[in-house]
Parts: structure tokens; sequence; C-alpha cells
């Protein structure tokens, strides 16, 4: 391999993790609601989009950026303790896989309304960074991709600070380690889930304007969840860390793949690549790269 | 002495009463069989009723797999994919009469079936239904990527050819709707006397409990692939019915996820280990839609178009899956044995 | 202790051709090594928590042998290790003639071994007449098709499996409960499924974990009753791990006692009672 064609083989490698950093976003709105509450938030996806649509229809409505987030954020909210009420507290004490068919459900409902609400049409997002690569060393790489990644670490950053030394963060914690334990101490479930889906509904909001502005915001934001299962199922569903290793991992191996592999079989492989990756691996360990290994009592 | 003297035996209820229990079946097979082909217009057999057979089909054998066996699928449209495409390709290139094209399609199906189904030998759970996704994305990737399965059509799109059997045409409305009808009541009864049987045992006893199931000698890999394999054969067929009595056209765009998903609903609303499930599942997943924009219609006088009509389904589908998770978990079956108790109820009282 | 289980053994010898060893008439393998069950020096570890500390153990044929010990002393480690669900670091397991180091779990029930467990781990959807039949399942030898087509040796087969049920359900008094959803009976009452379901293939050995834990008073003289039964008619060994002092006692013809995954005493229900160290074991420093 000469030195032209290995630069080349870097830059995809680096295009990929970067796009790896948006996969790891999603992927952690699902770790985080995973981890207190047992579910597996198929909706995820749509919360991506109906938070990324809210924001922009409402920039396009003269709000300031910040006004804007202001309100998105609220929707959020709103949608966080709407599902707690209505989906979460009727289905208390059910099977992980029936809650998983109700975020199925979620899912149909906040696309739909989304898309009545602020209409179908495809939205530009500006968010103001520049999108021309720069060179380092013979190798080009995307400003916006570079930054993106930055906000994605910033945010991972600030959750982590969330979890290690607020009171909530402890109270998330406990619920995740064991909930029944966390009712007898008296922590109030319903306030944390409600916060939990909240909090996913913010970073959903920020992978939504990443997304967004690279993509534009429209209903295949809401296709990302698909993008980030594997990605899931290869961290662990319970590993914040797990998460962005897997996001990175299938972010680079996916461009590579395509790049190299993709010519062989025609192109297009990146629909199904990630989760025959996620399939390999979960082959040999079978609760992913980073999922927790419990002993089965019988 | 014992707790059993709470139970007092319940003796086989008398041959009158079994025949009048098969009572309703036997209705509805005389309707579907003659009232139907004789009196049904067109609109009814194509817009609802080939569907219906179709995704009823397809309903039933999701739910061997993941009603009676436990183990969740999201891939299902992709075997009606295998199944349609296989169904298309023997015909054109052997030149097969449809039942033996049709049964060739169904192997390849459950064999596609057993490829992705190995994974359950060692996935649960999530893990495992995340990876059926995998058999989703694979199929419709190959198949719009490989022109052979649609022998080089440039859009992907092929008329599929017209149905007959031993030289009997069955192209029209009537004799499409027949074909299906019988298709599928064949595959219901015997899949009926699969799960009622021995097999039946085996399938329900590693959905309880696999490590007891493995420990009293249940054969636990051999039952989940036997499911899978299974399941895929019917799906397989149930996309051929879809492709070649209902739609006519086979392409790969009609078996994508949200298809799957569909399937997966009829299932979940229909009722879980359920015969009967599949066929009310997919009954109101087909009506469904219909009535709605009826309804949009009589609010929105006339004026609401397609596209927010398909919005407001959406968001209806949504609320009624979670609904029914909420408020009738075992699905329409368990509503109609309560119906079917409270109007015997008088009787016996 | 007999001599079957001092005898040294290299410590990684081959496992023999398993169907081979299994076409050994019965009784032959029996008398090979004396023992329905032999463990020699198991030994299971839990990342760094030992749960079983070389224990050896010997179970004749007709014998009920219970396994006693304070809370987390091993004993269901014990069972999960005989029946295959946990794999040993270190030891052997013997039944009969067959020598493991893992037990496969899914043959168990062809080497003639049955179990229960301290939860229920039974088909909650199944009749209690199904939950039973699936105790012969690994019998069976007629297929899907066979099933499908009536075909004369499926339908014999089913009636003669049909027959096993309805016999081990009359000897257990479930006979009234056959047709009911195992999920809709009384606790007790499961508990009684269970065993009937690991009596139907009738096994040479049965591990019962806390078969009688909840039970009254009634019920547990009921299910010890059982068990007796169960060993006085084939002649099966019991290994029988049991909160109830009273019960096992009574019921069981040798005694072997865990404490920390070591085991410190075994013997006969009066000599296990009077051994200090038993009795420290149980009562703690303030009898020591």
């Amino acid at each position: 391999m000469d030195w032209f064609t290995f630069l080349f083989a870097v830059e995809v490698a680096i295009g990929g993790l970067l796009s790896g950093v948006m996969y790891a976003l999603v992927a952690i709105g699902f770790v985080l609601i995973y981890k207190t509450s047992g579910v597996l938030n198929f909706a995820q996806g749509a919360m991506v989009l109906f938070a990324a649509l809210t924001f922009v229809s409402l920039t396009e409505m003269g709000l300031p950026f910040a006004g804007a987030l202001v309100l998105t954020l609220l929707a959020m909210t709103l949608l966080g303790i709407t599902v707690e009420r209505a989906v979460l507290r009727p289905l208390a004490n059910r099977s992980p896989m029936t809650l998983f068919m109700a975020t199925l459900g979620l899912s149909y409902i906040l696309e739909g309304l989304a898309q009545l609400l602020w209409g179908t049409q495809v939205h530009r997002l500006d968010l103001g960074i520049s999108n021309d690569p720069f060179e380092v060393a013979g190798i080009f790489i995307s400003t916006f991709d570079l930054v993106a990644a930055a906000i994605a670490g910033a945010m991972v950053a600030v959750l982590t600070a969330f979890f290690r030394f607020t009171r909530t963060g402890l109270a998330f914690r406990a619920v995740a380690d064991d909930q029944f334990a966390a009712l007898a101490v008296g922590l109030r479930l319903d306030r944390i889930w409600i916060a939990v889906w909240t909090a996913a509904g913010v970073v959903a909001l920020v992978a939504g304007l990443l997304w967004g502005a690279r993509l534009g915001v429209q209903f295949s934001l809401s296709l990302v969840v698909l993008k980030a299962l594997p990605v899931l199922v290869l961290g662990g569903f319970d590993s914040v860390l797990g998460a962005i290793v897997a996001g990175l991992l299938i972010g680079a191996t996916e461009k590579l793949a395509e790049v190299y592999l993709g010519p062989f079989v025609g192109g297009g492989i990146e629909g199904w690549f990630a989760y025959a990756v996620a399939l390999v691996v979960l082959l040999v360990r079978p609760s992913g790269l980073f999922g927790q290994k419990l002993v089965e009592r019988f | 002495m014992s707790l059993v003297t709470e139970f007092s035996a319940t003796p086989l209820p008398p041959r009158e009463n079994r025949l009048l229990a098969a009572l309703p079946l036997v209705v509805i097979l005389a309707v579907a069989y003659l009232a139907v082909p004789l009196l049904a217009n067109e609109y009814l057999i194509e817009a609802i009723l080939l569907p219906f057979l179709a995704l009823s089909l397809a309903g039933l054998g999701l739910n061997l797999l993941t009603g009676y066996a436990g183990q969740v699928s999201l891939g299902s449209a992709a075997f009606m994919a295998v199944g349609a495409f296989a169904a298309f390709n023997f015909d054109l290139r052997l030149g097969l009469p449809l039942p033996a094209s049709m049964l060739l399609a169904a192997v390849a199906a459950a064999a596609i079936g057993l490829v992705f189904g190995l994974p359950s030998l060692r996935l649960r759970g999530f893990y495992l239904a995340v990876s059926t996704l995998a058999a989703q994305f694979f199929v419709q990737w190959a198949l719009n990527k490989f022109g052979w399965f649609s022998n080089g059509s440039a859009s992907g799109i092929i008329a599929a050819p017209a149905i007959g059997i031993a030289g009997l045409p069955l192209s029209g409305p009537v004799g499409r709707y027949l074909f299906a009808l019988v298709t599928v009541t064949a595959i219901t009864f015997l899949l009926h006397r699969i799960v009622n049987g021995p097999q039946g045992v085996n399938l329900i006893a590693v959905r309880d409990n696999e490590t007891a199931a493995r420990v009293i000698g249940v054969p636990v890999l051999r039952t989940k692939l036997f499911a899978f394999a299974l399941s895929s054969a019917i799906i397989g067929i149930a996309g051929v019915i879809w492709a070649f009595a209902y739609l006519r056209t086979v392409e790969p765009a009609g078996f994508n996820l949200d298809r799957s998903f569909q399937i997966l609903f009829i299932v979940i609303i229909g009722g879980l280990a359920t015969i009967r499930g599949a066929f009310l599942g997919a009954g109101l997943i087909v009506v469904f839609p219909l009535v709605l924009s009826r309804l949009t219609g009589l609010f929105f006088d006339g004026v609401a178009d397609p596209g927010t009509i398909e919005l407001l389904e959406r968001i209806a589908l949504g609320t009624v899956i979670i609904l029914f998770l909420i408020a009738e978990p075992s699905g329409l079956s368990a509503i109609l044995s309560r119906l079917k108790r409270r109007l015997a109820a008088p009787r016996a009282g | 202790m007999t001599s079957a289980l001092l005898r040294a053994h290299p410590a990684a010898h081959p496992v023999r051709d398993r169907t081979e060893a299994q076409a050994l008439p019965k009784g032959e393998t029996r008398a090979a090594t004396g023992a329905v069950l032999a463990l020699e020096a198991v030994s299971l570890g839990f990342g760094g928590i030992k749960a079983l500390t070389a224990v050896s153990l010997d179970v004749k044929a007709g014998e009920i042998r219970a396994v006693i010990g304070p809370n987390g002393a091993g004993k269901s480690s014990l069972i999960n290790v005989i029946s295959g669900l946990y794999q040993a670091d270190a030891g052997e397991i013997r039944f009969g003639a067959q020598r493991f180091r893992a037990v496969p779990p899914q043959r168990l029930a062809v080497l003639g071994v049955a179990r229960t467990f301290q939860n229920l781990a039974l088909f909650p959807a199944l009749t209690v007449a199904e939950n039973i039949l699936s105790g012969l399942v690994f019998q069976r030898r007629s297929g899907v098709l066979g099933h499908l087509l009536s075909l004369p040796a499926a339908r014999r087969e089913q009636a003669r499996q049909n027959g096993q049920v309805r016999k081990v359900a009359e000897r257990l008094h479930l006979t009234a409960a056959l047709d009911r959803k195992v999920g809709t009976l009384p606790y007790g009452l499961q508990k009684r499924v269970e065993l009937a379901r690991a009596l139907v293939a009738e096994p040479r050995l049965l591990l019962l974990d806390e078969p009688m834990a909840g039970m009254t008073a009634t019920e547990k003289a009921e299910m010890a009753g059982f068990v007796r039964q169960a060993r006085d008619a084939s002649g099966l060994s019991v290994i029988l791990i049991e909160h109830d002092i009273g019960v096992v006692m009574g019921l069981s013809d040798h005694i072997a006692v865990l404490d920390h995954g070591v085991k410190i005493a075994d013997g006969t229900p009066d000599q296990v009672r009077r051994d200090p160290e038993v009795i420290r074991a149980y009562l703690g420093a303030e009898a020591a």
C-alpha cells in the first residue's frame, strides 16, 4: 500500500469515526432510559425527529435560537411527563418486551404528530458551523463533523458529571441498580422516569440538531434509530461507554467497508453492515462489549 | 386430604356441545367458500379480502415464532419478500406449476429463516430482536442489488405471472381469492394440528422457561430452529399470496420495515399464541385505515389530503397498539372469548 | 465413604465415549462404580467468590441423601453443577460409569437424572398434563410429520406417554387437576406438578432443590410421603436440599452438611446431629 492510499484509508476511517459520534449520540439516549427503567426505547429516533422538527419550525417562525431552544426543551419535558403518565405508569411491572412494543407504538405516534404539526417538507438547518474541510498532514477533515464531535463530547462530559455529582444523578444510579431498593428508601420512581425521559429528550434534541444540520430536518431523522440499534447491541444496552466505543467502531468499519468492500458487492451495504458486525461480535460475546454479564440463578 | 379436592373433574363436553362449538367455524368457512365468491363485489375482494388473507397468514407465521416460541422478530417482511421472489424465479426459470413453485418458495424462505434464526441459539430478548433486523435490511438490499432476482428489470418491479392451477385459470378476482383462501385454510389447519400436538408443548416449554426445558430434555435448539424455519416458510407463502394474488406485482419496496412492524402489530392486537388472533388482528389492520379515511372524510368534509390521513393513521395505529398493550395484552382473541362467555352465560344459567 | 470415591483419578482424563457408555445395561454401569452419582473434589467459583471447594459426594442406588447447610452454603450451586447449569472449575461428576467435568444439561434426562427448581420452573401456559408430558419429550421418537400424518407409531407413542402421565398423576393425587392450566394452580400443587414432571420418566437420580419451601406442615408431610414412595417403588436415588431439619431427619438415609462451600460433615442423621462442626456452623460462635 503506498502512502497516498494509506492517507486515503485514514481519511475514510476518520470520516467514519466522526459519523460514529452521531450514532453514539443517539445510542446514549437509549442507554439513559434503558439503565433507569429497563425499557428499550424504540421511539428514541422519533424523539430525535420530534425535537429537531420542533426546534427548526420555531426558528422559522422567527424565534431566536435561544428562545426556540427553551421552548423545545419545554416540549421535550412535556413529552417526558406524558410518556410517564400515559405509557410507563399503566405498564409498570410488565415484561420488557411489552414495554418495547409500546415504544414502537410511541414512535408511530411521535412521527405522525411531529409531521402533522410541522409539515412533511425538508427543513434546512444552519447552526452557523462551517462545512469546509481542512487539511492536517494531507488528510481532509470536515470542520462540521469535528465541531459536532466536540459538542457530543461536551454533552457526555456534562451527563457524566451530572450522574456523578448531583442528587438526581445519584437517584438515577440507585434506580438503575435496584428498582425495589430505590423504592424502599423512598425515591420517587415516577419523577425519576420523567427526568430520565426528559434527559433522553435533550440528548435527542442535540442529536437531531447535529444530524439535521448535516442532512436537513426531515422524516429520515427518525430512522437514525436503526443506526443506533446495532451500536447498542454491540456496546451493551446499559453502558454509556459501550455506546460511545461501539458507535465509533461501527462508524469507522462501516465507512471502510463501504469504500473497500462495497464495490465488490454493488455498494449500498451501510444498511446492514453494522448489523452484521454487531451479530458477529455478539456470537462471541452474547452481552455485547460492555454489557453486564449476570450470573443466572436457578 | 389434599388440595385436589378443590377441583371437580371436568367431564368432556357431550357430543352435541362439541358440534355446537364447531358451528362458528363451519359458518365462517361456508361464508368464505360459498357466499363470498357468489356475492362479493370486486372492491371487497381486491381491497379487503386479499390483503386480509395474506396478512393473516403472515400473522400466523409470526405468531408461531413470537407467540408460541417466544422469539421476537422484527424482520418478517424479509421472509415475505424471499417467498415472493423465490416463487417468481421458480416459475420463471424452472417453469414449475404454481403449487410447486410456492412449495419451493416456502422451502427457500425456511432456509433463509434458519440462517437468521441461528443467532437465537445464543441470543435472547432484545439482542435477538435487534439481530432479526439484519434479515430485514440484508434481504431487502440483496433483492435490490442483484438484478438476477428480478430478472434484470430496471425498476425492480415485475408483473407476477397470472395464477392458474392445472390449466384452470385463476387470474380473476374470485379465482385469486379462492387460491388464497384454500392456501390459508390448509396452512391454518396444519398449524393448528402442530401447536396443539406434542411439538406445541415443546414450543411453549421453550418460551415459558428455557432452562427448565433444556434440563428435562426438551430439544431447545431444535425447537427454536423448527420455529424459525416453519414460521419463515409460512410467512414466505404469505409473501407469495401478497405478490401473486393481491398486488400482482413482485417488488422489494412493499416488504419493508413498516410491513414487518405491521405483522408484529397484527399479532399483538390479535393475541399472542392463538390461531384466530392472527385473523382478528389482520382484519383490524386492514379495515382500520379504510374506516379511518371514511371518518376523516366525514369530519373534514372530504378535504383531508391523503398525506394528512396517512399521518393520522400512523398516530391512531400507535395509540391502538399502546392501548391494547395496556388494557388487553391478550388481544382481540381474549375479547372474543369474553364475549362468547357472556353470550353463553344466560343460556347456561 | 466408598472406595470408588477415594480411588485416585488423573486430573484430566478424556471423557469416555458417551454413547458407548450409555449402551451399557443399567446394572452393569452401576456395578462398575457402585454409586449412581459421585462427585469428586468439585470446585466452583464466581469471580473470586468460592461457591464450592473440593466437594466430594457419593450417592448409592435407592438412597435419599439430604444436603443441608446455612444460607449461602452452596447447596443450590451443588445441584446446579450436578445438572450442568453451572460448570465446575475443577473436579469430576460421575453418573454411573460416565464422567464429566461439565455435565451437558440437555443430556441430563437421557442420563437418567431429573430435577426440580428452588423457584418453580413450570410452564404456566400449559396444562398439568402437558407439563408432566414435557418430562417425557426426550424419549419421543416420532416427529412432527408422524403426528401430522397420524402415523400408527406416533399414535401408539402418544397413547403410551399419556398413560405414563396418568399413572404418575394418580400416584401424586393430581388426576383431577390434569386439564387445568398450571399457572392457575395454588403454589403447593404447582410444586407437586414439578415433582410429577421429574418423576414421569422414572429417573435413576432425582435432584430436589427445596421441594417443600413455602409449604404448610401438612403439605410438607404429603410431599415427603410422595418422595419416599417414589424411592420405594423404583429404587431411585434422591438428593434433597431442604431447610426444614425435621423433614430432613425423617426422610433421609444420609445427610451431607455444607458450610461456605465446604463439606463439613457427611453421615447418618444421628451422626450429623451430634457432629460438633455442624453445631458450630448452624449456631455460630455461641455454641463453639
